[in-house]
């Protein structure tokens, strides 16, 4: 079967480096940490006390009454979607249409509209049942983020959210890259949202001995790969990507990124938390990934690796890693999870645009606090300061792992590229 | 004393500008909550508990479904304040005996 290229377009996020993606690059490319105190009343009992919060509190970017109807995550949603549509610059005017019928919109999410959910569930028990918001259901549903963007794009092909844990946006671009290849559609909007800086998961993370508990010094509590790492901390915020059949692209003279090459699909089948400690699925994920891409190990300059900073999920990560590129690679890893904290569903999303940026500017974005690195780690990072990527032909895997033991990889090169 | 028609309207039109963001000076009691407002039926219903909230009534669901205009929704509000200063009156005359 003859299938497109699918180029990548557009890019937005809003993210705890900044509300947009020019924000969020140039604070990563600075090495800005995105962490900081949790100051709510709701904060005082937990544990974990810090959390990468959105640099802009996305109901200020929108009209009162329409952010009224949306939960947070959906707020995000919106602001990166439309950003990223906006910079594609397709169906904004008459000049520039788009067919709805050939428009996906593929965004996932890893929880949904939490805070909807608890604030509603407080209301039923304090005021009772015709307190309730009307809007309770379609506002913390997990696909309302995808949904409002879908109705704002106008889109009518599909409109898709992947809910698989810290996986969900990855898996959304692998679905929705598949769908264009098979002709189902021209454009689609891809992505992730989360709005999870909740007590409730805060205090569950918790439990599970998730999350960081670095509550004196914020900044340098995500550290993946430092020895002195102990656990995750929670981000929150969206971010999306637009891809294009490169027929199209081409036909309305798009700026093009570089290429969606391929994406690997995985699950572990051994743990609903812990990752396999073999790695099996992972390298699975990104060796599909690679094949999907037509691409080989040696090919690989860069990847964005999932590190969390948990103790053991970046050790699996880096043996994985090591066991697909081999000993000889010279890839550059990094983990900007570092800088931007977990933003588990949103992740995946906010890693493809920092690795379409990094081939784009040939700069990997620092993994900072990684001052001690864990012995015999035997990869490349890129350490504290941005690191340079080499000229000519760029190819990068984006890794993202999520709770249930799902493993997408995807494969990003510049091919195409118009910059 | 109760409140006239014309405050009752401007009192709505500050809770139809916190639920659907309309321009307080667009609602007027001639204005349909669906056509000429564009207030949806979810919203509605957000508008409905604002009114029993913001006026300390309990509004039945078969007399919410019958406001069409904001007139409507203010002629029945002052009906009922008036309904209800009238009961307080004769529940305190009934305490006083």
């Amino acid at each position: 079967m003859k299938t497109s290229d699918i180029v990548i377009t557009g890019l937005g996020a809003t993210t705890p480096l900044g509300g947009t993606v020019a924000e969020t690059w140039r604070a990563a490319l600075a090495g800005v940490s995105g962490v900081g105190p949790l100051e709510h009343d709701w904060a005082k009992e937990l544990p974990c006390q810090i959390a990468a919060e959105a640099a802009v509190e996305p109901a200020t970017m929108m009209p009162a009454a329409q952010a009224r109807h949306l939960d947070r995550a959906s707020q995000f949603a919106l602001i990166a979607g439309l950003e990223a549509w906006a910079d594609a610059g397709v169906g904004l005017d008459e000049a520039n249409p788009i067919d709805p019928e050939q428009l996906i919109v593929a965004v996932g999410s890893g929880i949904g509209g939490l805070w909807t959910l608890t604030n509603n569930w407080d209301v039923l028990h304090t005021r009772g049942a015709r307190r309730v918001s009307p809007f309770t259901v379609p506002m913390l549903m997990a696909n309302a983020g995808a949904a409002n963007l879908g109705l704002a794009l106008g889109a009518q092909a599909a409109v898709y959210t992947p809910v698989s844990a810290c996986a969900s946006s990855n898996e959304a671009m692998a679905l929705a890259l598949d769908q264009l290849r098979w002709g189902r559609a021209q454009v689609a909007v891809v992505g992730g949202t989360e709005a999870c800086i909740h007590p409730l998961p805060l205090a569950g993370f918790g439990q599970m001995k998730a999350l960081s508990k670095r509550n004196d010094e914020p900044t340098l509590a995500s550290r993946p790969w430092d020895k002195g790492r102990d656990g995750f901390v929670i981000g929150e915020g969206a971010a999306c990507l637009v891809l294009e059949t490169l027929e199209h692209a081409q036909a309305r003279g798009a700026r093009i990124y570089g290429t969606l090459a391929g994406a690997g699909i995985s699950a572990d089948n051994h743990d609903i938390v812990q990752p396999d400690p073999s790695g099996h699925g992972q390298r699975r994920a990104m060796e599909k990934a690679l094949a999907d891409a037509q691409l080989s190990p040696a090919d690989i300059v860069h990847i964005n690796a999932h590190a969390t900073s948990t103790p053991q999920g970046d050790l699996t990560e880096a043996e994985s890693v090591r066991a697909v590129l081999g000993d000889q690679s010279t890839a550059i890893i990094t983990g900007t999870k570092s800088m931007t904290g977990h933003l588990l569903g949103a992740s995946g999303a906010v890693e493809s645009v920092f690795t379409v940026l990094a081939l784009v500017n040939r700069l990997v974005p620092p993994t900072i606090n990684l001052t001690d690195p864990e012995d015999g780690l035997g990869l490349n990072v890129a350490a504290l300061t941005a690191q340079p990527l080499p000229a000519g032909d760029l190819a990068a895997l984006n890794n993202s792992f999520g709770f249930g033991g799902h493993n997408v990889a995807i494969a990003i090169t510049n091919a195409h590229s118009t910059l | 004393m109760a409140q006239t028609v014309e405050e009752i309207v401007i009192q709505l039109g500050t809770i139809v500008n916190e639920v659907a963001g309309i321009e307080a000076a667009e609602i007027g009691a001639d204005k349909t909550f669906g056509d000429d407002l564009g207030i949806d039926s979810l919203s509605m219903v957000e508008i409905l508990y604002g009114i029993e909230d913001s006026f300390d009534l309990k509004i039945p669901e078969e007399e919410g479904n019958n406001f069409r205009t904001v007139g409507d929704a203010a002629a029945y509000i002052e009906k009922a304040l008036i309904e209800k200063e009238e009961q307080e009156k004769a529940a305190a005359g009934t305490g006083q005996a």
